[in-house]
């Protein structure tokens, strides 16, 4: 049923994102992944299908791994957004960012924000992945460069130092 | 052409009352928004009719798994996620868990909800044959009251479903009696992640002495609707596994099928692969007894 286009208004929005306390003024239907990138300036978040297939758009909402594409910004009221950005300061960040230079683990680098948040994801909630769980942990994040596999690699090395130290 | 969100509006009740209050208001100008893995990916593309979005991804009662002796209530905003992590549903209703972790990768499960697959109605969708083979029931909901229908009733056509302009699913109930089955899912996609279907079987079979009890069998990807295979269900209901009877339930499969070609494949191929889907149940089936 087609109802008939009326302007909306614009409302006050406030969430944490990477730790601090943010108000903008938007449209609730606008997309997380453009007030994230044009509000708010975080341009680590990158946009490339548009439609939750590839996970460019990573972001940790509420501590889920989500296509911030797909999120209206009206539902991230009061959330809690971890962005590439906000990976920065986490425990994880040096030995995935180390494994992934060593392994080749990114090339042109679209997509590697949201490989990294995929991978965050994933260790956090299993240390110890085996080679069937980064796949899967990762499989909503498409590459067109590395072919996959240096990118498996690195998150595997990544979770074994980890867990060795 | 891209949507212009000035041009849309998205309310948040935050409660369940007031959803139904708003949809009754103006039956069939609100879509209501769970997860938005469905509803954003038309917005964006500028091809979602409803100007007026309705929020209940934060309404309470949508978002639980109530167990009973006898079943187990899935509110309509539960993610996949809650699905497979889900003690009872991975251990009794195998079929949705294994639909579940089927559905997208990691951040669309993350998001994606049972009741928007089914309202959603696409006859691909990964969950509805498995709904359709556990016999599953849905409750609506509206400010006249609440109503059960039963899941084989539910969708009436491509896209269509019995749901009325202002009702909303509260839930999806699923009857705890299947646990002694022997259960099968099989998705054949192009990839195997995030890969819409062109065919995907579940099935659950009851065996003893080589002779088959009781079969079920739905099949999503090849009709208008998640599809119930009562034909070849009758020709293999109380025969003993056999390659001729096996020949026989791949001859009715193809019978009783209507797929068609589209983007994702051919009339010819899903034909070829639901019937080679049943054989490869059947031969699990069979299996099952021998290796028990």
């Amino acid at each position: 049923m087609n109802s008939s286009p009326e302007t909306s208004a614009k409302c006050e929005i406030s969430f944490s994102v990477n730790a601090e306390v943010k108000s903008v003024f938007v449209y609730p239907m606008e997309r997380l992944l453009d007030v994230l990138r044009n509000d708010l300036g975080l341009t680590g978040t990158k946009e490339g299908c548009g439609e939750g297939e590839c996970g460019s758009c990573s972001v940790l909402l509420d501590g889920m791994l989500v296509n911030s594409c797909l999120v209206p910004v009206g539902q991230a009221n009061g959330a809690n957004i971890i962005t590439i950005e906000g990976i920065s300061t986490h425990v994880l960040m040096k030995p995935l960012q180390e494994a992934f230079l060593e392994c080749g683990g990114a090339q042109c680098g679209i997509c590697t924000p949201g490989m990294i948040l995929a991978a965050v994801h994933l260790l956090e909630k299993k240390p110890e992945p085996d080679l069937a769980d980064i796949r899967e942990g990762l499989a909503g994040n498409l590459c067109r460069c590395t072919g996959y596999m240096q990118i498996f690699e690195a998150v595997t090395t990544a979770a074994r130092r980890r867990v060795a130290k | 052409m891209r949507a212009d969100p000035s041009e849309y509006k998205l309310v948040s009740p935050g409660n369940l009352q007031d959803v139904l209050s708003l949809m009754a208001s103006e039956p069939a100008q609100w879509l209501p928004i769970a997860g938005g893995t469905d509803v954003m990916v038309l917005y964006s593309a500028g091809k979602l009719p409803n100007r007026k979005l309705i929020n209940i991804w934060n309404i309470p009662e949508l978002r639980q798994i109530a167990a009973f002796p006898d079943r187990i209530r899935v509110g309509a905003a539960c993610t996949y996620t809650e699905l497979r992590q889900h003690e009872i549903v991975s251990g009794e209703f195998p079929l949705l868990a294994t639909a579940a972790s089927w559905t997208g990768g990691i951040a669309n499960q993350n998001r994606g909800t049972l009741g928007g697959n089914i309202a959603n109605a696409s006859p691909a969708a990964d969950s509805l044959p498995a709904l359709l083979v556990y016999d599953a029931e849905v409750t609506l909901i509206s400010v006249r009251g609440e109503r059960r229908v039963a899941y084989r009733h539910f969708h009436t056509g491509y896209k269509q479903t019995a749901m009325a302009p202002d009702e909303l699913i509260r839930d999806i109930s699923l009857p705890r009696r299947f646990s002694g089955y022997i259960s099968y899912a099989r998705k054949v996609g192009a990839r195997n992640a995030q890969a819409i279907s062109k065919v995907c079987l579940a099935a659950l079979g009851k065996i003893s002495n080589g002779t088959i009890r009781d079969v079920r069998l739905t099949m999503g990807s090849v009709a208008p609707v998640p599809l119930r295979l009562k034909e070849t269900e009758q020709v293999l209901t109380g025969n003993k596994i056999e390659p001729s009877l096996i020949a026989a339930a791949r001859k009715t499969v193809t019978k009783e099928i209507q797929p068609i070609d589209d983007i994702r494949s051919t009339a010819r191929y899903r034909a070829a692969v639901a019937s080679n889907l049943v054989a490869e149940f059947l031969e699990k089936l069979a299996a099952s007894e021998t290796n028990a």
